[in-house]
């Protein structure tokens, strides 16, 4: 609790625990929606928002509130997967380049870095391109995984390293601790709070990524996302017709969005350190 | 010689594996994913209403076999990827036949590395000198400003933040044309005219990229210096003496500067991605839009060349500014 308490003291860390309640709750709240999100001309097309349509229907005659918990809860979900299926890849390869060093080190770390050098983004088209038909929720997700891991990979991998020469590491040896019990139970602990920060990234990172292959057309457009909203937007012209409320639901729930989860990133990091954390909530 | 052991041939080793890793990647995708793309292509062709006799059914999936090079085995394959790689031949574009990619490609290419060039320069450079001075002057109320600017733009992808600005300066203010590289009909000439046309519809993506790119590098700069402001040697120029505008620009931004160097070539695949996705949103006519193009009309050829491009492209890029890494610091000479 006491850690809650400090962290609520950096303004950065209650504006983003604030939006990322009400964006939970958005996503919550589709479970109650009144509309299937697959089909079109439920609602009359093209309202302004008013009492009954919050945030106004769009011109497939869905109503664009609802429509955004669909989108909000979606997105969540496919970074959720990519997420946590690529902290788990850079967890192990990390740990084993870290841990065994020498030839396997190198090689993966040679994979890593090329996966960084490499522009990924072109890649990511080609592949959506080929298997767009098979693009859901999860294979998408399992998608950007296949990416996200390496910049990763390589600070676990730089955590690892510098426990190794720790005394503790010889003591576990020397007293018959296997090497997985030893990597789990003693390097595990100090590596977390890390992996923790770049799993908020590397979500960030995630929807960015959806919103940017919906916008170029490369995933399945009747599944609502973020990305995918937009797209529909765009291609209606909606801004060019006046229909702002259409357009600038997705932008703007995108943006507060990625500066909440950066800023809970932030914050949490610095909390971590423990310089800024004296500098920021004082020393005990 | 040192220099060239241990430095240079392990670097053009990796370089080269790289690239290796990079074309072999994009060789195998079309060829493990459960999609046919010589059936898709047919698909795509009926789609769009092209009558296919019967009988020259097989001839098509034939040709189209050949020329996506998916005939014999997969080895045999690979070796004649590389050997048209090695000749600089991507084959030719489906959609805007019978042009050849690599022409595509060309009159492009000029437009994005305009863009791409112009923009990472200055992102770069005022970036790092404004992070520098915010970071050294971090208590005053100016650098305080800019860092919570730099906080809100930061995390915004390339996309979402282009789209922002386009909304917000094309829409809302009506400041600047919408879209494109020069103005509809114009022609390309060396006048005056012209030029300003093609700066004024580029002003909107550079503004755009420089923004987002000058934000990275302000932080991280930042950061950099309130570090290198703690170390003795700062405190010591201090108490001796010497002027303020020198410690700053002679000693803590000069070292501060290292390792933007090497973050700089980390983030040149991240850059140039950034740019093609720029381009799409401001219709600018670089090799994004070609991209985008390529996508909407299925032309596969077109996005392989276009990749393969980019990957020895950037790879090349990134080579070039960690060689030039040790003329920079001293500790790296080798020698």
């Amino acid at each position: 609790m006491k850690i809650l308490r400090d962290l609520f003291k950096d303004y950065r860390f209650c504006f983003s625990f604030a939006v990322l309640v009400i964006i939970l709750i958005m996503a919550f709240l589709s479970r109650f929606s009144p509309h299937d999100p697959t089909l079109w001309n439920v609602v009359p097309k093209d309202l302004k928002p008013s009492v009954k349509y919050p945030l106004g229907t769009d011109s497939n005659g869905q109503d664009i509130f609802w429509q955004a918990t669909y989108a909000v809860r979606n997105s969540l979900i496919i970074a959720l997967i990519a997420g946590t299926v690529s902290r788990v890849i850079a967890i192990l390869v990390g740990m084993v380049a870290g841990y065994k060093g020498g030839t396997t080190d190198r090689v993966l770390m040679f994979i890593s870095d090329s996966l960084l050098v490499i522009p990924l983004f072109l890649i990511m088209v080609m592949l959506a391109m080929m298997v767009r038909k098979f693009l859901n929720l999860v294979v998408l997700g399992l998608l950007l995984s296949a990416f996200g891991w390496a910049w990763d990979a390589r600070v676990i991998r730089s955590v690892i390293l510098s426990l190794r020469e720790r005394d503790f590491t010889k003591t576990a040896i020397l007293t018959g601790t296997g090497t997985v019990k030893l990597v789990l139970n003693e390097y595990m602990p100090f590596a977390m709070p890390l992996i923790f920060s770049t799993l908020i990234n590397n979500i960030s990172w995630a929807i960015g990524l959806e919103i940017t292959l919906a916008f170029l057309g490369l995933v399945n457009l009747t599944i609502p996302t973020l990305g995918t909203m937009l797209n529909w937007a765009i291609t209606y012209q909606a801004m060019f017709l006046g229909r702002w409320w259409w357009v600038l639901t997705p932008v703007f729930i995108s943006v507060f969005l990625f500066i909440a989860l950066y800023w809970l990133s932030v914050s949490i990091s610095e909390y971590l350190d423990p310089r800024t954390r004296i500098q920021r909530v004082g020393a005990e | 010689m040192a220099f060239v052991k241990r430095y240079l041939i392990p670097r053009l080793i990796q370089y080269v594996l790289v690239i290796w890793l990079g074309v072999t990647v994009v060789f195998f995708i079309p060829r493990i994913t459960p999609n046919d793309p010589v059936m898709s292509m047919i698909a795509m062709m009926r789609a769009r209403g092209s009558t296919l006799e019967p009988g020259s059914m097989d001839g098509i999936i034939n040709d189209l076999t050949e020329m996506y090079g998916l005939k014999g085995s997969w080895l045999s394959q690979y070796w004649a990827f590389w050997g048209r790689l090695f000749h600089a031949d991507f084959g030719v574009s489906f959609f805007q036949f019978p042009a050849r990619v690599n022409k595509l490609i060309a009159t492009a290419m000029p437009w994005t590395l305009g863009l791409l060039l112009t923009t990472t320069a200055i992102s770069w450079t005022l970036g790092n000198i404004i992070g520098g001075l915010a970071g050294y002057y971090s208590r005053k109320g100016w650098s305080r400003t800019l860092d919570a600017v730099a906080m809100v733009i930061r995390p915004l992808p390339y996309y979402i933040f282009a789209f922002a600005l386009l909304i917000l300066l094309t829409w809302i203010v009506r400041w600047f044309p919408i879209t494109g590289g020069a103005s509809l009909g114009a022609k390309p000439t060396f006048t005056w005219g012209y030029i300003k046309d093609v700066l004024w519809h580029s002003a909107l993506p550079a503004l755009s990229l420089s923004i987002l790119g000058g934000a990275v590098n302000f932080q991280t700069m930042k950061l950099i210096v309130q570090n290198v402001n703690a170390e003795n040697f700062v405190q010591y120029a201090k108490l001796g003496g010497v002027t303020e505008g020198r410690i700053v620009g002679k000693y803590v931004i000069r070292n501060a500067l290292l390792p933007q160097i090497t973050g700089l070539a980390l983030s040149l695949g991240q850059i140039f991605s950034g740019a093609l996705i720029t381009e799409i949103v401001f219709s600018y006519p670089g090799l994004g839009m070609l991209l985008y193009n390529s996508i909407v009309r299925g032309d596969y050829n077109l996005i392989m060349g276009i990749t393969i491009f980019s990957i020895v492209g950037i790879t090349t890029a990134i080579l070039i500014v960690d060689l030039t890494y040790p003329l920079f610091d001293p500790r790296v000479r080798y020698d």
